[in-house]
């Protein structure tokens, strides 16, 4: 009863969602203040049946109700109560409603503290979001109803795919889909002006803190991600270039580039038009990854053929979003009138360089992920695009991006000081050289990539300190009045300030781990040790163990430092889910300091012994430190006066001129 | 699609999944005595794709065609070839589905293309429109200039 109750609640919301396409938008065309307000109520109203429906899909899970198709797909009696609530969105049908639910929940927040937005922008926002709702709600009842029941009902589930068993299901697709969709506010906000065919500064304040909250998420998602291979995944890797990662990493950069046009925009009524493409780039992005990964057409094409209503209803639905947006942009761009003047040396010219860039390597990635497809369909050849080919073209474009960061916050809008900023950066310059000599001369086996490499990563992060230091004064007043100027910035400079730190720590973990990453494959039997980078490891044995729904085989194995100190025990151990029949490995790892030691098991050996590899990972931990940096910068930057809730109505004029 | 690679396909899907669960690709019997010639043997397994995974180099790969392949690698190494002449060895025998990273040529222009023409197109897009704006507006007309004359005059009256 209470599946059919969800199943009659997400038809509900489709037709709530139909209501909230059309009638606002009729009220804003005709000026009809009564059908315009229809958006708001339609829109919470629309939410709560579909977070009531996915309530449901939930305690069917919790229940473990395998009279419902997808409950027994994907679940046992026997998974642990977490991995049950989880495994709801762990499956094509629930991720979907999941999507479907996040999406209005944004819906909901832009109309119920939307009230400050003029009521045409409102409503058609509204009608925008309703029918990127509609759409994929009649996807998910037409093609992948999460609530359809088996008669009879099987007597026991089929068990969760035992990779998805993992605390990173419960926070990495969420985190993920609120930075996808939230990133639709973005598009319906700039469908919404194309509509009205008005655009200004205070349409970008608008968007901006949209566009801040979907970035964090997605950083976090990303970052999220990442771990959770590297460490589910037994091979020590932390980012594979595998398309799905990519689909998530388009968006990223995309939404990187919106976040500093729409600066422009804001402060200086210029990049208009760019800025509102690139919203709609943007999600189109986002839509594009969800086709790509949820129609299985990248990891084969004929998993695209084995459920082509699937694959086809997601096509139609990006052909007609991401086709009808940008024609509706080539038919209304030039009526929009064009912002600002600038100078190229200035904090505009600086901003235009980066979306330069990060357009260009979002459309890399882009090229990179497709041409397989491409080609085949082309010619019928198949090749391969890798992690190589990435490895070198995004390397390559982000060189000169990360170099140039520093100067951005420290040029002036309009007309900027090159050699002004240049020497404000001296110190963050020499730094950054003196990393490089550092790492040269005392760092063993480090390579000359690896010392250029930890300069650039100094150079973002003493650049962005510098920027701190020199705005809050720190260097040239008493440090009382520095202090209170420090507490006195706005919010958002710490946001620039964290976040190109955190890109800085990013950078100098990847280096880190890149090039000074050191590998043994060895045969061990028990009581023998193993020398890694100053550490001795010793191998204790192996032993069986029985968890809830899976057997495993534990290496354990005991850590000691210099002079004997010991430092722990770890546990690297290979997993075996009989439901499914399916080995995973479940790494050991140390983290010691930023760096961490990564013992994965293979086979054991004729004589007893086992094959264990063992990785000393230098810094890698530094890679999601700054991703969680970089997140910590949003929230920062979202906490700014100008960007709460009814700030745009009562903020004070004179802020303007500040940056 | 005919039968046969219908299968491969699908026993590729099965093999590459199964496959992402265990990690244990290079085995310490494949290991060269040479350190230098491992070394190269190991940047060039992480350019070659595994056949039957998806998106795996055979550095990373533990099926059985990696480890095949792996073992190749290393025996064209110690036979003396150089590391152009193993990945031509490999491609003339496999295609150039194995190699993660395209080749330069004419078919794969438009891969390699993209990020340089969007670079020098999207550049000089930039520089001309922030030039072009900066003269259609920084120019006043007769009129206007006569009418700013007109205020500032009026102004400091």
């Amino acid at each position: 009863m209470i599946v059919e109750t969800g199943h009659f609640a997400l038809v509900l919301a489709f037709a709530l969602a139909l209501v909230q396409s059309s009638v606002p938008l009729v009220g804003a065309r005709f000026g009809n203040e009564r059908m315009m307000a229809v958006g708001g109520p339609v829109a919470i109203t629309g939410f709560a049946m579909i977070a009531l429906s996915f309530a449901a899909l939930t305690i069917a899970y919790v229940q473990s109700d395998f009279s419902v198709a997808n409950v027994w797909e994907n679940s046992h009696s026997l998974k642990p109560m977490l991995f049950k609530i989880t495994g709801t969105w762990g499956n094509h049908e629930g991720s979907m409603l999941l999507w479907v639910l996040i999406l209005t929940f944004f819906g909901a927040q832009v109309a119920a503290f939307g009230g400050n937005l003029p009521a045409s922008l409102r409503a058609n926002v509204l009608a925008v979001q309703g029918w990127i709702g509609a759409a994929f709600m009649l996807f998910i009842l037409a093609t992948s109803n999460p609530f359809a029941r088996l008669t009879p009902a099987p007597f026991e589930g089929r068990d969760l795919n035992p990779i998805l068993q993992d605390i990173g299901l419960a926070i990495h697709p969420p985190m993920l889909y609120l930075g996808y969709v939230g990133f639709s506010v973005c598009f319906s906000f700039a469908v919404a002006a194309l509509i009205d065919g008005r655009i200004d500064a205070a349409w970008a304040r608008w968007v901006r803190p949209w566009t801040l909250a979907a970035w964090t998420c997605l950083t976090g998602g990303i970052a999220m991600g990442s771990y959770w291979a590297y460490y589910e995944l037994g091979w020590g890797g932390f980012w594979f270039w595998d398309p799905v990662e990519n689909a998530s990493f388009m968006p990223w950069l995309a939404g990187t580039a919106l976040l500093h046009s729409a600066l422009v925009m804001e402060k200086r009524s210029a990049l208009k038009i760019w800025t509102l493409l690139l919203a709609i780039l943007t999600f189109s992005l986002s839509l594009l990854g969800t086709f790509l990964v949820r129609s299985g057409v990248l990891t084969s094409v004929h998993a695209f053929a084995t459920d082509p209503s699937r694959g086809v209803f997601i096509l139609a639905i990006l052909t007609v979003f991401i086709g009808g947006s940008l024609a509706l942009f080539a038919f209304r761009a030039s009526s929009l009138s064009a912002g600002g003047i600038f100078q190229p040396i200035s904090r505009e010219g600086a901003l235009v360089l980066n979306n330069l860039f990060l357009t260009t390597a979002a459309a890399t990635v882009l090229i990179g992920t497709l041409y397989p497809l491409f080609i085949e369909a082309v010619s019928g050849d198949k090749i391969s695009v890798g992690a190589p080919f990435f490895n070198l073209t995004f390397g390559l474009l982000m060189i000169p991006l990360l170099a140039v960061v520093p100067f951005g916050p420290m040029l002036a809008w309009k007309r900027g000081d090159l050699p002004g900023a240049a020497q404000r950066l001296m110190f963050a310059f020499g730094g950054a050289l003196l990393a490089v000599l550092v790492v040269l001369l005392f760092v063993d086996g480090a390579t000359v990539f690896a010392a250029l490499g930890a300069g650039l990563a100094f150079w973002l992060i003493l650049g962005a300190l510098t920027d701190i230091v020199l705005k809050a004064g720190i260097a040239s007043v008493k440090p009382a009045v520095a202090l209170r100027r420090l507490v006195g910035l706005p919010r958002s400079v710490f946001g620039t300030a964290l976040a190109h730190l955190g890109l800085g720590l990013t950078v100098l973990g990847i280096v880190g781990v890149v090039s000074l990453e050191t590998e043994n494959i060895v045969t061990m039997r028990p009581g023998e040790t193993l020398q890694v980078s100053g550490y001795t490891l010793r191998f204790e044995g192996i032993q069986p163990f029985k968890g809830p729904n899976y057997t495993e085989d534990q290496g354990r194995f005991v850590l000691s430092g210099s002079g004997g100190r010991a430092l722990g025990e770890i546990v690297s151990a290979k997993r075996f889910y009989p439901v499914r029949q399916m080995p995973t490995t479940e790494a050991g790892i140390k983290t010691l300091g930023l760096s961490q030691l990564y013992i994965a098991l293979g086979d054991a050996t004729a004589d007893g012994g086992v094959v264990v590899r063992v990785w000393w990972k230098p810094m890698v931990t530094l890679i999601w430190l700054g991703g969680l940096v970089m997140m910590i910068a949003g929230v920062t930057s979202l906490m700014d006066r100008r960007l709460r809730v009814g700030a745009p109505a009562k903020r004070a004029r004179p802020g303007l001129s500040a940056s | 699609m005919n039968g046969k690679r219908f299968a491969i396909r699908f026993a590729a899907m099965l093999f590459a999944i199964v496959a992402a669960g265990v990690a244990h690709a290079v085995q310490p019997d494949e290991v060269l005595a040479d350190p230098a010639l491992e070394a190269r043997a190991r940047s060039l397994s992480a350019e070659l794709r595994c056949m039957v995974c998806q998106n795996q180099s055979i550095d990373d790969s533990d099926a059985e065609l990696a480890r095949d392949l792996r073992v190749l690698v290393r025996e064209r190494l110690t036979a003396g070839d150089t590391d152009a002449q193993v990945m031509d060895f490999v491609v003339a025998r496999y295609g150039e589905f194995v190699l993660l990273k395209p080749r330069f040529n004419t078919r794969n222009a438009l891969l390699w293309g993209t990020p340089i023409i969007l670079l020098l197109a999207g550049g000089i897009f930039a520089v001309v429109a922030v030039r072009s704006r900066r003269r259609t507006e920084a120019k006043l007309s007769d009129e206007e200039k006569a009418a700013v004359e007109r205020i500032l005059s009026e102004a400091q009256k």
